[in-house]
């Protein structure tokens, strides 16, 4: 490396400089004037030091494994010094100043030429409007070709599967362990989740509340004679609103003096009365829980004695139209 | 030597190349009106630009999938428990990946944030009128943009497969089948199978929250930005000579441009320090969805409390013919309400434009008083739409105050249709009287300047 360069470069540069300053005309201020503020520059780079200052400690605290809370407060700090400085800048450190423009008007010309350039560009046309029709449908068919394949995402035009349900004669109820449930364990004034064995506990069709009421005190729809041994009910556990799990139980402790027992939905406070069939007492739901035949086997335990008394599930245009079906 | 002779050259290279000089000569002296309201659309860009950072974080480590897995991960109340791997990594992001928490709680709060200033910005838009000619496609673009972003915030929570986000599925999905005649198909559709659906809608949800739904805010963003851009800001009427025609503020460069960046910052610093020291959807205590649990006292984020407020206060009813369902229960709160909300959004300045007559260009703003007919009706439909988001945490008022549940909502379903109507002619009068007063007043002054005068005049 030469020693010395460095300096004829200097030289150099200054020589460029003072031929340039020599040359040059006083030129217009763009940005308008102001005067140095020092005070708001040095307030400025402190704000920048304790933003660098921050954002090395959360480096730190990230390497070292601190807390969510370590690690939030220091990036926050360090975003928030930087937030005080840019605003300082802003406000303080550049030149500020007041501008005033013209807003944007229209433009009749323009408009005009638009129009006059698209009308134009059709004047060797003679069948405007077959031409026009020939191009939408063309569009039309590519459109529709183009969103055919989105038919694959699922049964569209079969609404047998919404109908269906794990539940038939025979199948046992058992708990979330998939222990087997007997009519011995269901107490009253209790509220159990029952599933089917051996089958998905997912679907929709397949949680049970199950519950025990005074067979006395029953007012199930005619027809549902024998479905409820021993005052043991079995509902879809499933709301027929909107799809939550029933997850509420309201059982009076004083009975003259309290309202009946009812499942609730959490979700929406759709209200349904066991006794009555699971009718609708209040809330928004539009139809009972569906009801599950239940018989007890010679070993106490319970099975199904069929499937539900309709649908399962969320509402919709056909769900009162079919019987559900055991799969 | 001047400073700017060292920029000359790399300018010069870009103009040459791009012709971006004369631009970029307009872009910097830009005017910015300068009023505080006006930083609730910034927060909106910036809260989004925190949505989409910590959210690529989040991305590489989440996994869209529910297939079944047993945690064994370092969160002891969940050992053993049967999951998906979706909401297993999310949990072990939240537990196990340095930051992971931090990034999750504040994309989380971002979202919530997101929309909040969405609705303030969108209420500053409507009662200063700022929406009128030749604005009207800016606040369209806008107010997709918010029903756009709901979208996304409840699929972002519903991709977890937590309990919380189980049931929020089961309610859209439910809201969906309540669609007169097609419902049951278009939920076989989407879902791909009854619910909870095929596998595969777990991957549908993802894509859509992750590029679709973004990718479209993005494009919307920059169509609202660039229309906002072209017709100018709207403006107050003040001491500067703004009228309207002519429009006063700060430049873009160096004025605005710190201003704004310092406005990221801070919405950053926010987001940041809320999710760090505020809790925020704890997934863990939630534990893992099966379609057979439930919860007492789960709420979704607040933006879909108005949602879960109409589903609630519905009497409880489906409309059938014989055996057909016309129209199940959910579909009057779940979609004929929000339609109805976001209709008479996207209609209202062609529907003030019919009652006032008024076709003119505006860019100068009223204040609320200036306008009482339409800052009335603002205030009825927006005391409309929140006293139905206050009717769906009734349930809370049960918890913590003692309230009769059934009482409120009988309560709820008269007080959201008289008050609304109350509120129109009470805030329309209560602006005319502001007005009046304010007529008063500059009388009073006049009066009194002139008698100021009259009595400099007689010595």
């Amino acid at each position: 490396m030469r020693r010395g360069g460095w300096w004829f470069w200097l030289l150099a540069l200054l020589g460029f400089a003072r031929r340039e300053r020599r040359d040059e005309e006083p030129r217009e201020r763009i940005v308008g004037p102001g005067l140095p503020a020092p005070r708001a520059e040095l307030a400025t780079i402190v704000l920048l030091a304790l933003t660098a200052a921050c954002a090395i400690a959360f480096i730190v605290f990230y390497g070292v494994g601190a807390s969510t809370q370590v690690l939030g407060a220091s990036l926050a700090g360090a975003f928030a010094f930087l937030a005080a400085a840019l605003i300082l800048v802003g406000k303080r450190v550049v030149v500020t100043e007041e501008l005033a423009e013209e807003y944007p008007g229209e433009h009749p010309e323009d408009e005009t030429a638009v129009a006059q350039i698209l009308e134009e560009s059709g004047s060797r046309m003679t069948r405007k409007r077959l031409l026009g029709t020939a191009a939408g449908v063309a569009a039309g068919s590519i459109g529709v070709a183009l969103a055919a394949p989105a038919v694959s995402l699922g049964p569209l035009f079969d609404s047998g599967p919404l109908y269906e349900t794990p539940w038939r004669r025979g199948r046992r109820l058992v708990d979330e362990h998939g222990k087997s449930i007997l009519a011995s364990d269901i107490e009253s004034g209790a509220f159990y989740t029952a599933y089917p064995q051996g089958a998905s506990r997912k679907d929709l069709g397949a949680p049970l509340v199950v519950i025990r009421l005074d067979p006395a005190t029953l007012e199930l729809p005619s027809g549902r004679e024998g479905w409820a041994p021993e005052g043991i009910l079995a509902f879809s556990k499933i709301c027929t609103h909107a799809g939550c799990a029933i997850a509420l139980y309201r059982h009076p402790l004083f009975d003259p003096s309290e309202p009946r027992p009812a499942l609730v939905c959490p979700c929406h406070y759709s209200t349904f009365d066991p006794a009555r069939g699971a009718e609708v007492i209040f809330g928004p739901a539009g139809r009972p829980l569906p009801q599950l035949p239940l018989m007890i086997g010679t070993d106490g335990a319970l099975r199904a004695a069929g499937n539900y008394s309709g649908a399962v599930g969320p509402a919709w245009s056909k769900v009162r139209s079919h019987p559900p079906r055991s799969v | 030597m001047r400073d700017d002779d060292a920029l000359r050259e790399p300018l010069r290279f870009i103009d040459d190349r791009t012709g971006g000089a004369t631009f970029a000569r307009k872009a910097l002296r830009y005017v910015f009106p300068d009023h505080w309201s006006f930083l609730l659309g910034e927060v909106v860009l910036y809260a989004f630009v925190v949505l989409v950072a910590t959210g690529i974080y989040l991305a590489l480590f989440f996994e869209p999938s529910l297939s079944d897995t047993i945690y064994t991960g370092p969160y002891a109340p969940l050992q053993g428990a049967q999951m998906s791997d979706a909401y297993r990594s999310a949990v072990d992001l939240s537990f196990s990946v340095k930051a992971g928490l931090l990034m999750r709680q504040t994309h989380h709060w971002a979202a919530d944030v997101f929309v909040a200033a969405m609705v303030l910005h969108l209420l500053r838009v409507v009662f200063t009128g700022a929406f009128r000619r030749p604005r009207e496609l800016t606040y369209v673009i806008g107010v997709l943009m918010l029903f756009i972003a709901l979208v996304e915030g409840y699929l972002g929570y519903s991709l977890v497969d937590d309990l919380l986000s189980g049931m929020g599925l089961a309610i859209g999905y439910s809201v969906l089948l309540s669609v007169p005649v097609i419902g049951g198909n278009l939920g076989e559709l989407l879902w791909g199978a009854p619910f909870p659906g095929d596998p595969a809608f777990e991957s549908r949800m993802y894509i859509a929250h992750v590029l679709l739904i973004p990718g479209l805010l993005a494009v919307l963003i920059g169509g609202h930005l660039a229309l906002i851009a072209s017709r100018h800001h709207t403006q107050f009427r003040g001491r500067l000579g703004q009228s309207n025609g002519r429009l006063v503020g700060v430049p873009a460069f160096p004025g605005q441009a710190p201003r704004s960046l310092g406005l990221l910052a801070a919405v950053a610093a926010v987001l940041l320090a809320l999710g760090g020291l505020v809790q925020i959807n704890p997934i863990w205590l939630w534990g893992p969805y099966e379609t057979g649990l439930g919860t007492n006292g789960a709420q979704p984020d607040w933006y879909l409390g108005w949602l879960i407020g109409a589903l609630r206060l519905m009497p409880g009813f489906d409309v059938t013919a014989g055996s057909y369902t016309v129209i199940p229960n959910p579909f009057w709160g779940g979609i004929l309400f929000p339609t109805v909300v976001v209709a008479v959004l996207l209609a209202f300045p062609w529907l003030e434009r019919r009652w006032t007559g008024d076709r003119g260009r505006h860019n100068l703003l009223d204040r609320p008083r200036d306008a009482p007919g339409r800052t009335g009706f603002g205030v009825a439909f927006l005391l409309w739409v929140f006293l139905i988001f206050v009717a769906g945490s009734a349930d809370r008022a049960t918890v913590f105050f003692g309230l009769d549940y059934e009482t409120q909502i009988k309560v709820y379903r008269v007080l959201v249709w008289v008050l609304p109507v109350i509120a129109f002619f009470v805030v329309r009068r209560f602006c005319r009287a502001l007005q009046r007063a304010e007529a008063v007043e500059r009388v009073q002054h006049a009066a009194e300047a002139e008698a100021a005068a009259e009595v400099e005049r007689v010595p």
